[in-house]
């Protein structure tokens, strides 16, 4: 007779760890968040407007980002999806540089290789996105078992979606973490929705975080909404994984209150009375009612702060589309860290073609 | 000098890398303990430990997610996977994250990881343990892709592998893993990549192969010298970078050219090679280019020696383009 009782689920983690976040920590928290915001509503005019792209936005997604940013330190690396904005302005990415890469223009980092949203920082160890999705789960498991060899007391995090939970390398990579007790920090934000899939249709499970439970190691919920449960949950996390004490999954609950993309039309799958519902736990009204109700933040300074956000982000747009377009010939370069000989032959045949009137950069 | 078997040699690069480097290390399945499927990692648990050795759970795409992970933390991970036939679960993380990562993030996350997986058939092994696929990864931006022929070129295009700041896949010829025997350099003798190697030379037709394919074209060189045929034979060894100048300068010499894989005709990498020499050699060229190959079809087991280029019939195609007017 099998013993189905054999395996004991791990217990689940305690919430909090060490001191709460101070009030002027929660303030730094809720300009970025507002600045996050900010630029999430002027990109999506500005793809209508035809002067970017694409856009992801993160709307909905902000405490949980800036609350898992905050819990990180500076040697920690990310390995992100491509809505992860907020999460990288608090690791301290400078505005302008996330700008220049929705433009892909002559200072884009990635040198306009990638659509908007598909960022990469190498300053901050946050490694650069992709399109496919989960790729990036099993690639922070193997950063920390890296870290793990050179004994750097690091952790990773992932971060990914409810979507991503139904992918290969969700599996392989907690597998990996489980076996290996990699110190890897999985962040899934579930927003309910995988472009038109709804969260229940993705998965049986009742909850995400239970699937930890499979790979031998602790899930949790969180309000994602709620900027300090997810600080303390992540810092938890972070505390475990450098301690050598292994992976965490994350589920953060959150809701995508905006499209999946620029090329998506929610309408199509949801009624805006669901949407309107969901607004009411918007994690950046919340902070705002917590800070006001704190008297951290009045009518007048909170308006400041909004106003502060959007002088910087026009200023940013403004720098941006001003800034040197890229070089022609630079879509030939970093294939490999020097060209082959067949890539010099081709950059030779385009630049001819440029020469000759073919082309016109 | 030593003389080794080609699994000899390539665990005999992989041992030097090694104790050269402790950022060098290896994962895949069955490697540590068990030694490798084919014993190419053996003794190297033994002297690295689980650390540097790394048995993994059975998952291709973990095998090189991971890697790819610990590439951009700074190590240099050599995975292998235990064959060519089972790296699709790992296809994603090889040409849309590996091959993709330094060009996706201009420059800033360089992903240097080598991919180590014995490929070809003529084992019995076979639908699931002979393909040639090498094509897949040639026709991907951003993977270089080696294939040794001999002992010694296992071990030096190897190290090259080791030390070279881009992706590699390194497909070992597992037919020949044991029937070869050369003498292998000892020390740090690297082999660069892009340069091809003259297995003979010739002057009436030229003969391009590489892996498991140069014992029988060069068995196929000899029959062809018993009929007053003088055949070159060239071993490609890198076919990204590919050495352009040699082939070039081989059928610019001899105005004939024979193409010989395993993989299957149509869209393999002798379709490269031809339209290369259509190109750039058109003009040299005295007779149409043969191409000696494996058949359009899944690749066979019983009768895997009817699908498989051989000396005869590698010969049969170059006696035809040699006496071509």
């Amino acid at each position: 007779m099998a013993d189905s009782t054999a395996s004991k689920a791990p217990a689940p983690v305690p919430s909090g760890d060490g001191a709460p976040l101070s009030h002027e920590q929660r303030l730094e928290a809720y300009r970025q968040m507002v600045l996050a915001r900010v630029t999430d509503e002027r990109c999506l005019a500005l793809q209508r407007q035809g002067r970017i792209g694409f856009y992801a936005p993160l709307i909905g997604q902000e405490a949980a980002q800036v609350g898992a940013a905050l819990a990180l330190r500076d040697e920690d690396w990310a390995f992100p999806a491509y809505r992860e904005l907020a999460f990288a302005l608090t690791r301290g990415v400078p505005l302008q540089e996330i700008i220049d890469q929705l433009f892909g223009n002559g200072r884009d980092l990635i040198k306009g290789r990638q659509m908007p949203n598909h960022f990469g920082f190498r300053d901050q160890h946050f490694v650069v996105a992709s399109s496919p999705i989960g790729t990036q789960i099993t690639q922070a498991v193997g950063a920390a078992m890296a870290a793990q060899r050179r004994h750097d007391r690091i952790a990773t995090i992932a971060f990914f979606g409810d979507g991503a939970t139904s992918s290969n390398d969700f599996h392989a990579g907690l597998n990996f973490a489980g076996v290996f007790r990699a110190p890897t920090i999985f962040f899934c934000q579930n927003n309910e929705w995988a472009i038109s899939l709804p969260r229940e249709k993705q998965t049986r499970s009742a909850t995400l975080a239970e699937k930890a439970s499979a790979y031998g190691f602790s899930g949790v919920v969180v309000d994602g909404n709620e900027l300090g449960a997810v600080y303390a949950a992540v810092r938890e996390a972070r505390a475990r994984a450098v301690r050598g004490d292994g992976p965490t999954l994350i589920e953060a609950q959150v809701y995508r209150l905006g499209p999946h993309s620029t090329s998506d039309d929610p309408r199509r799958y949801r009624t805006d009375a669901e949407v309107e519902a969901a607004r009411r736990n918007d994690p950046v009204l919340r902070l705002q009612k917590e800070l006001t109700e704190e008297h951290v933040v009045d009518a007048s300074s909170d308006q400041k702060i909004w106003e502060a956000a959007r002088a910087q982000l026009a200023a940013a747009i403004d720098s941006a589309e001003k800034a040197a377009p890229l070089a022609p010939t630079s879509f030939l370069e970093d294939v490999f860290a020097a060209p082959t000989p067949r890539l010099a032959e081709e950059r030779a045949a385009f630049e001819g073609l440029v020469r000759d009137g073919v082309i016109h950069p | 000098m030593t003389e080794l078997t080609l699994v000899q040699a390539v665990n005999r690069g992989l041992l030097e890398a090694m104790r050269a480097d402790p950022d060098v290390l290896v994962l895949g399945e069955d490697i540590g303990v068990n030694g490798g499927v084919f014993r190419a990692t053996e003794g190297l648990y033994k002297e690295f430990g689980a650390d540097r050795v790394i048995d993994t759970p059975l998952s291709e795409t973990g095998i090189v997610g991971t890697a790819i992970g610990m590439a951009l933390y700074g190590l240099k991970p050599v995975a292998e996977i235990q064959f060519l036939d089972f790296i699709y679960p790992a296809f994603d993380q090889i040409v849309s994250e590996l091959a993709k990562f330094r060009y996706r993030s201009g420059g800033q996350f360089p992903c240097h990881v080598v991919i180590r997986t014995p490929y070809g058939g003529g084992i019995k092994g076979g639908l699931y343990h002979s393909q040639s696929t090498e094509a897949y990864f040639c026709h991907t931006a951003g993977l270089k892709v080696a294939i040794p022929a001999t002992p010694a070129d296992a071990k030096g295009l190897l190290l090259t592998a080791i030390h070279d700041e881009d992706p590699v896949i390194f497909l070992e010829p597992k037919r020949i893993y044991r029937a070869v025997t050369g003498e292998v350099p000892d020390g740090d003798t690297r082999v660069p990549f892009g340069v091809a190697r003259t297995v003979r030379e010739g002057t009436d037709v030229s003969i391009f192969a590489y892996g498991a394919m140069i014992p029988p074209t060069t068995d196929a060189a000899a029959l062809l010298e018993k009929d007053g045929i003088s055949a070159e034979v060239i071993d490609l060894r890198t076919l990204v970078p590919l050495d352009e100048r040699a082939i070039l300068a081989s059928v610019e010499k001899t105005g004939r050219a024979v193409v010989v894989h395993e993989a299957a005709r149509f869209c393999g990498f002798g379709g490269e090679l031809a339209a290369l020499l259509a190109e750039k050699a058109f003009y040299s060229l005295k007779a149409p280019i043969a191409r000696v190959t494996g058949y359009d079809t899944p690749f066979p087991y019983a009768l895997e020696n009817l699908y498989l280029p051989n000396a005869e019939t590698i010969a049969h195609a170059a006696r035809a383009t040699a006496r071509a007017a």
